[in-house]
């Protein structure tokens, strides 16, 4: 299965997703700079953490107009996989292939921690090793995944399963002590209604190695490689 | 009437020296730029000739001092470069940008040499936490680390944060940088060959920071600081971002001959410090600079400190790659001048000649003093301490909790978990142990670093003070598996013209030189930060240290945290009564007295050497430096990192205080399995170093003998909770 990591001006989290694709998944990747428009070689997108653009303005917002965001709406469009980590999810919030938006974290600080994950639908092709209601622990970094959405479209997602990681504790119970940054509903990952594209404030490429604390970021990987019958 | 160079902070005699360099009387824009490069930030005049007693060489030392940072070897071809600096006064005006731009320097010096930057560590010192505008400091200092840090992907893995009313108006913002890169991708901030382009890449320049090394960093603070407001920089972690990724490709592709970044006396110092090096001339056209404002005059063009800009040396041929690598990180790029034959740096202005002064005499020739140093007549009086009037108290328990609930020992989480301590998947050590570990991909090796600096026993003792600072350090380093190899240092002190504070400067470098070379750790680069007092009171000396150590295989590395029930306590050295200028004294009764620990320094190094061993044969699971708070602190950290109990049962003739809190140097806590328990013994024994069975592991308790039993989950919430509480 071949991946693409797109790499924006102030991309930071781009060598990381690629070190685990390559040196832990073992399959081939290659970084796509952002002004490129040919994506064609590509089975799924990644567009990695970071401050794209500084981040100055709201997050994301630059980045969208990049010329490879339109080739990634072609891309998905066709139903190629995108997954956003992070920076990469609220990009793809700002470019309009997934619902709802941001807003700073609820404590307005910057947060680095390890947390704790739902799985709430394990039927898509980024949870489909894991099982529904399956806890896993993977570190957040941000200051601003404060998922927010209208009442009306969140009750619509849910009920096509557009929801797919809530925050929680470390029993699976979604609490708002478990919730780190006032995300609505707990919301931590979100799929768009065709489920080919993914985006989620916590970092699975942090959790896919030993040594770094914990391997459960890996279910997300294999699920995708899975699903493309890698 | 004051004269032009009086408002620059030069001194007649300085002023006559010039004169005799040139020759003639300097004009505007040659004032200017001695005046920068002469004071004390830029040219160390007061500290040079002390500094000279630091070790600087060991066989993994590739760049010492006099670079932009140091760079050591750290085996199969790949080498470390690491540095610290202060950020003191700007950040006392303005606390997050002060703090942002402060990471911004350090970490240019680093991708300066050609190395990514792979860690920042950042030592913080604030007044008394209760006071209003600490807590306004702290959170802006902690927000534009964490602002400028994050941004860049650059992870920041420890630090440390110590509070005291001394550093009430002069906060110490302290910040190292470590970079990696092959020993062969190593580039000097040296420009060489005739007639190669002098380039200037990233922001334009502006009005900010104009003046900010001497005006900020050189001069005591007083009632008008916030009106130096406009000298401090403004960051911009974007460009910064691109400047790295676009001069690591330049490096890489092997176009450049030379690299330097601007901080202080920003073009005057980047200029005059490469060709000096390279023993060559430099002609810069001054009207090439792009401006933020276009009216700049070419005096304020050569001392601004605009931040996020890099000079590049490159040869004619390679020009139009260099800009184009540049180009397509979207950063500005453009030649200003060319590396002429001769020692002079000379500037045009729309052909007309704006200096021409020796390259040297602003780089390397500056004045150097010889301070007056006088030993205080109050150090004797600090020394005293006489226990007969102080209360003793009744309830251990209740000092611990105390204790683990002061400003000075409570969890750092609060801080830490504001910073990306995780990007780039090398921390395999998080903040919160002895030392962070990162591991190194290319070679299966790990490093770990730390830093360090009590000022407190400084300010009692500088010599043994300082010893502390450094051989603490490497106890931390030591506590996590690895061997100490190199050190950077960060001199914070008063004003260097008062003989007291001379003083205090000579005796504690004496101190870390005598200490780092005992423990074969060198000094590789360093700043001294002098000036830091506010309304004449100076804050305590204050030398931190920060150093790098290496661990041989990841799977060597250890933390502070009890890893399971069932394990032996052991006590590596000896505790005896070091109560002066302890935790204890300062928390419980509010004082800053006594002498500080002794310290033996060869006991010290066999200690060390026997957890590096231990840990090396397995023989050690944990390790943990015991220092602030005594034996009493350091097993209940213990015993929350790991969150296990454990019960302790000791025999000893010391006063139960003294055993608890008493802070006596060199001692690790360490874990030992029973099936390796004679093998440690043996070790020890052969190592020659004090060591104590003092318990085991288990349960969900801290018990030890009558005099301390406190519950786990209580300790953790007031240890945890302190430091938001405190700031909120």
């Amino acid at each position: 299965m071949r991946f693409g990591v797109i790499v924006f001006p102030g991309s930071n989290c781009e060598m990381d997703c690629y070190h685990v694709i390559d040196k832990v998944l073992g399959q081939p990747v290659r970084y796509v700079w952002h002004q490129e428009r040919d994506l064609g070689d590509l089975d799924c997108l990644v567009l990695p953490g970071g401050f794209s653009y500084g981040d100055y303005l709201r997050c994301g917002a630059i980045a969208r107009f990049s010329p490879v965001m339109e080739a990634v709406k072609d891309f998905a469009a066709g139903g190629g996989l995108v997954i956003g980590i992070c920076n990469g999810f609220q990009i793809l919030l700002e470019a309009g292939l997934l619902p709802g938006a941001m807003l700073r974290n609820t404590s307005l600080s910057f947060i680095c921690r390890f947390v704790h994950l739902r799985v709430e639908n394990e039927r898509t092709p980024w949870t489909g090793r894991a099982e529904r209601g399956q806890v896993l622990r993977i570190p957040i970094a941000h200051g601003e995944g404060n998922y927010t959405a209208g009442e009306e479209l969140l009750d619509e997602m849910e009920r096509r399963g557009q929801v797919i990681l809530r925050y929680c504790d470390p029993r699976g119970e979604v609490t708002p002590a478990s919730n780190p940054n006032g995300s609505a509903r707990n919301i931590a990952g979100i799929c768009n209604e065709g489920f080919n594209v993914f985006g989620l404030m916590p970092h699975p490429e942090r959790a896919s190695e030993e040594m770094l604390g914990s391997i459960d970021g890996l279910v997300i990987w294999e699920s995708v490689l899975a699903a493309a019958g890698a | 009437m004051t004269e032009l160079y009086e408002e620059l902070g030069l001194t007649t005699e300085e002023y006559h020296r010039i004169i005799k360099i040139l020759g003639r009387e300097p004009n505007r824009v040659e004032l200017g730029m001695y005046s920068l490069m002469w004071s004390e930030h830029c040219s160390y005049k007061s500290s040079k000739r002390v500094l000279k007693m630091l070790p600087t060489r060991s066989p993994a030392v590739i760049q010492g001092p006099g670079e932009n940072a140091g760079v050591v070897d750290i085996g199969g071809g790949w080498a470390v470069a690491f540095k610290m600096e202060s950020h003191n006064h700007p950040s006392a005006v303005e606390p997050y940008q002060g703090a942002a731009t402060g990471i911004g320097g350090i970490v240019r010096d680093i991708f300066t040499m050609g190395a990514r930057p792979i860690a920042c560590l950042d030592p913080l010192r604030f007044g008394d936490p209760s006071n209003p505008r600490t807590r306004y400091l702290v959170k802006g200092v902690v927000a534009g680390i964490a602002g400028y840090g994050n941004c860049l992907g650059i992870p920041t893995v420890a630090g440390d944060l110590y509070f005291h009313p001394c550093y009430e108006g002069n906060p110490l913002v302290n910040v190292m940088c470590v970079g990696l890169m092959r020993t062969s991708d190593l580039i000097r901030g040296v420009a060489s060959g005739e007639g190669n382009a002098v380039i200037l890449i990233g922001n334009r320049t502006g009005r900010d920071g104009i003046g900010g090394a001497s005006i900020l960093a050189s001069q005591e603070f007083d009632e008008t600081s916030a009106s130096k407001r406009p000298s401090v920089q403004v960051g911009d972690p974007f460009t910064e971002k691109l400047l790295i990724e676009a001069c690591l490709e330049l490096r890489s592709r092997r176009l450049l001959v030379g690299l330097q970044d601007l901080g202080a006396a920003g073009l005057s110092c980047a200029c005059s410090e490469t060709a000096s090096r390279g023993n060559v001339g430099m002609r810069i056209h001054v009207d090439r600079v792009p401006l933020r404002e276009p009216d700049m005059e070419p005096f304020e063009i050569m001392i601004s400190e605009s931040q996020e800009r890099m000079l590049a040396v490159a040869e004619p041929d390679k020009v139009e790659e260099v800009l184009e690598v540049c180009r397509r990180w979207g950063l500005n790029a453009t030649v200003i001048g060319e590396v002429v034959e001769g020692d002079r740096l000379e500037g045009y202005w729309h052909g007309e000649k704006v200096f021409d002064v020796p390259a040297d005499s602003l780089a390397s020739l500056g004045p150097v003093y010889e301070r007056e140093a006088a030993r205080p007549p109050w150090q004797d009086e600090i020394h005293r301490l006489d226990w007969d009037f102080l209360q003793h108290p009744r309830d251990y328990n209740r000092v611990l909790e105390e204790l683990v609930g002061s400003p000075n020992l409570c969890s750092r989480r609060f801080v830490w978990e504001q910073y990306d301590h995780m990007v780039q998947l090398n921390t395999v050590i998080y903040p919160g142990s002895d030392a962070a570990v990162l591991r190194i991909k290319e070679t299966g090796r790990a490093i770990a670093l730390a830093c360090d600096g009590n000022g407190r026993y400084v300010h009692l003792d500088p010599y043994r003070g300082a010893q502390i600072a450094v051989a603490e350090c490497a106890r931390n380093i030591a506590a996590s598996g690895g061997l100490p190899m190199a050190m950077t240092d960060c001199l914070n002190f008063g004003n260097p013209e008062k003989p007291e504070i001379f003083w205090q400067f000579t005796e504690a470098v004496r101190g870390m030189a005598d200490a780092a070379r005992y423990l074969e750790v060198p000094v590789v680069s360093g700043n001294v930060s002098f000036y830091n007092e506010t309304s004449g009171e100076a804050i305590h000396p204050t030398p931190v240290v920060g150093m790098v150590g290496l661990i041989g295989t990841i799977d060597n590395r250890r933390t502070l945290a009890f890893p399971d029930a069932g394990l032996n306590v052991v006590l590596l050295g000896e505790t005896g009564e070091d109560m002066g200028g302890s935790e204890y004294l300062f928390v419980v009764h509010g004082l800053t007295a006594g002498e500080p620990p002794r310290l033996d320094l060869a006991l010290e190094k066999r200690v060390q050497t026997t957890c590096i061993e231990g840990i090396r044969r397995d023989l050690i699971l944990s390790a943990h430096d015991c220092s602030e708070g005594g034996l009493a602190v350091a097993l209940l950290e213990c015993c929350l990192a790991g969150d296990v109990g454990a019960r302790i049962e000791v025999s000893t003739d010391l006063d139960p205080l003294v055993w608890l809190f008493s802070e006596s140097q060199s001692r690790f806590v360490v874990t030992v399995p029973d099936h390796a328990l004679e093998m440690m013994e043996s070790l020890a024994k052969k190592k020659n170093i004090p060591y104590t069975v003092i318990g085991r592991t288990g349960g969900d308790r801290l018990v030890i003998n009558d005099w301390v039993d406190v519950d786990l989950e209580k300790m953790r919430r007031v240890r945890e909770s302190a430091l938001q509480d405190m700031l909120s």
